[in-house]
């Protein structure tokens, strides 16, 4: 076993205070690390996630570089450059990186990886990031960590194995580390601040493989799910799509988003971006209401680190009341409007 | 067309798991197919009942039992089944990487035109090996796919995104990942389970691949999430708003 790793599994024995000073100890022989930040942005500006994976990068130490990719995102890239930490901003500004195709993004993290050879390399968790990782992966010959969900020093992370039901501390001797991270386990890191400098991408060869034919996304007033400080959930018991029109004006009221459980989700009710989950989005806002959702383990894996939860359910033994704070035993139909009314 | 489908045994969905400091607990846990592998083996059957494939070929890595999932696989449909046989854990041990250089060489020599693999397996949730595999071949590859259409040697797939959905097109051969709104896979009937066990399952053990399998991240320790502490009941939505203005301040 590699010799840090040896060092960290003796800390958990040791009191917190000895665990901080081995934990800055690493953090000091971080000063060869350096991170490659692949972001994510929406056409107009960077994702909230890709705050959050800076800020990740910013615990491994070391100096952060940001790629922006996709064309005429020139005023992404000085947005990435003015980023608290960020030292670096490469652009690839071509077509050819334009709906963050897996073929083609792989293609220029590997031709940068291959110049600059980098430490780290992470990306928000995301469908784009776990699409083009493991093919970075495959080339590299490296195995990514999936939904890092804390930096325990350059070398070792933790990670939710079972739904979120265990958290395992892992680590590799990988000469480069490849990490997507849960937005949620991050703060977003400040846009102010950074010192970055743009310069160009180097130019990556074509992969040709897969072409974009066209895209559907549900546009929508409402703050990003993954980003609402308020998410107002519903799930079968809300019967229908028409009915989440009443969750709808309660995530209004409360400047909140509205998501779902998988079960909204192949009734039809609702489209599947809206999914909370194992399988859908992870999401930690300040507070989550449950609408008429069971909290089946794989919904739970979604939201069970909000701050403050409420469970508004008629069955009182729905196992969302236990990791509810507040629960309300009442039919949604009744108890909803009232809440909306009353808030 | 031949369709090669990736399979793996997992500690049942519906299980809740016991942590243990190294991992955890698989003694008699109920054991099943992942449930993306059991999409992905219905999207292969589909093909072969659309006459787009002639012959589907099931694949699973693990230990002797990964032959009942195999069974599953072809009670459901596909015609015959490899299995790599190793003891080694599956949701720790047997990493995505080692599983796509182990598929890749299956690939090899058996010639699929179309490789079909579920999103991510339940247990490690690492969401790696489709497109570990597609790039190891140079491969297009597809993932989270919710819709697929294959006519004259492309495919036409649409995948879920963070903000919808996206359509791409590829020529084959092609790694697919399945979401779990690609189809609602079947239940085997009696009469086919019966049929699975006269199908023909190859074993062969690891070994014989020439695969590096060691373990590329390292467990240093598997622990419990932490848990929340007990909440209470409110008698009413009045009481519900108070709380949550005076005591959670989150609104």
């Amino acid at each position: 076993m590699p010799q840090h790793s040896s060092i960290f599994s003796h800390s958990s024995i040791l009191p917190i205070m000895f665990q901080t000073t081995l934990r800055s100890f690493s953090r000091a022989s971080s000063r060869f690390a350096s991170t490659l930040v692949v972001a994510e942005h929406n056409g107009e500006t960077l994702t909230g996630g890709t705050l959050s994976a800076i800020t990740a990068a910013s615990k491994i130490g070391g100096d952060i570089t940001v790629l922006v990719s996709g064309s005429n995102t020139a005023s992404i890239a000085k947005e990435a450059a003015a980023v608290q930490g960020v030292k670096a901003v490469l652009h690839a500004d071509a077509a050819q990186f334009d709906h963050a195709i897996a073929e083609e993004l792989s293609s220029l993290v590997v031709t940068i990886q291959k110049g600059s050879n980098f430490s780290h390399i992470v990306a928000p968790s995301s469908n784009i990031s776990k699409n083009f990782l493991p093919r970075v992966g495959a080339a590299l010959d490296v195995a990514p960590f999936t939904d890092v969900l804390s930096v325990v020093d350059e070398n070792t992370f933790q990670r939710p194995l079972y739904a979120g039901n265990a958290i395992a501390t892992v680590t590799s001797s990988d000469s480069v580390k490849l990490l997507t991270v849960r937005p949620t386990g991050f703060e977003k890191a400040a846009t102010t601040g950074g010192t970055g400098a743009v310069s160009a991408a180097p130019a990556a060869p074509a992969a040709n493989l897969t072409r974009f034919v066209s895209e559907e996304t549900s546009s929508s007033e409402r703050p990003d799910l993954t980003a609402a400080r308020v998410v107002v959930s519903g799930g079968r018991g809300l019967k229908s799509g028409e009915n989440f029109a009443l969750l709808n004006t309660l995530a209004d009221k409360l400047k909140g988003a509205v998501g779902a459980s998988r079960a909204a989700v192949d009734a039809g009710f609702v489209p599947n971006e809206l999914q909370i989950g194992q399988t859908g989005k992870v999401v930690a806002p300040e507070l989550y209401i449950a609408v008429g959702i069971s909290g089946a383990i794989q919904h739970l894996a979604g939201m069970k680190d909000s701050k403050t939860i409420v469970a508004i359910n008629k069955d009182a033994e729905a196992p969302i009341f236990q990791v509810a704070d507040y629960g309300l035993v009442e039919d949604l139909f009744k108890a909803v409007p009232e809440l909306t009314e009353k808030i | 067309m031949k369709v090669l489908v990736a399979v793996k045994r997992v500690v049942d969905y519906a299980v809740k798991v016991r942590v243990t400091p190294t991992g955890v607990d698989l003694n008699n846990v109920k054991m099943s197919m992942n449930p993306f592998c059991e999409i992905a083996v219905e999207e292969a059957i589909r093909l072969k009942e659309k006459k787009v494939a002639t012959e589907v070929v099931a694949v699973s890595i693990g230990p002797k039992q990964a032959q009942e999932t195999l069974r599953t696989a072809l009670a459901m449909g596909a015609d015959r089944g490899i299995h790599i046989e190793t003891d080694v854990r599956l949701d720790q041990d047997l990493q995505p990487l080692a599983v796509a250089k182990l598929l890749a060489k299956v690939v090899e020599s058996e010639k699929p035109d179309f490789v079909v693999l579920g999103k991510q397996s339940i247990d490690s949730d690492a969401a790696q090996t489709g497109a570990f595999l597609a790039g190891l071949l140079n491969y297009p590859q597809a993932t989270f796919a919710s819709k697929l259409d294959i006519a004259d040697k492309k495919a036409l797939i649409t995948r879920e995104t963070d903000a919808g959905v996206e359509t791409l097109e590829s020529s084959l051969p092609l790694v697919l990942t399945a979401d779990l709104r690609l189809n609602q896979p079947r239940y085997a009937t009696l009469p086919n389970i019966m049929k699975a066990k006269k199908k023909p399952i190859e074993s062969k053990p690891i070994a014989d691949y020439g695969v590096d399998i060691t373990p590329r991240i390292q467990t240093i320790r598997v622990a419990e999430p932490t848990a929340r502490k007990a909440g209470i009941t409110v008698p009413d939505v009045a009481t519900l708003v108070e709380k949550l203005k005076n005591e959670a301040a989150v609104i």
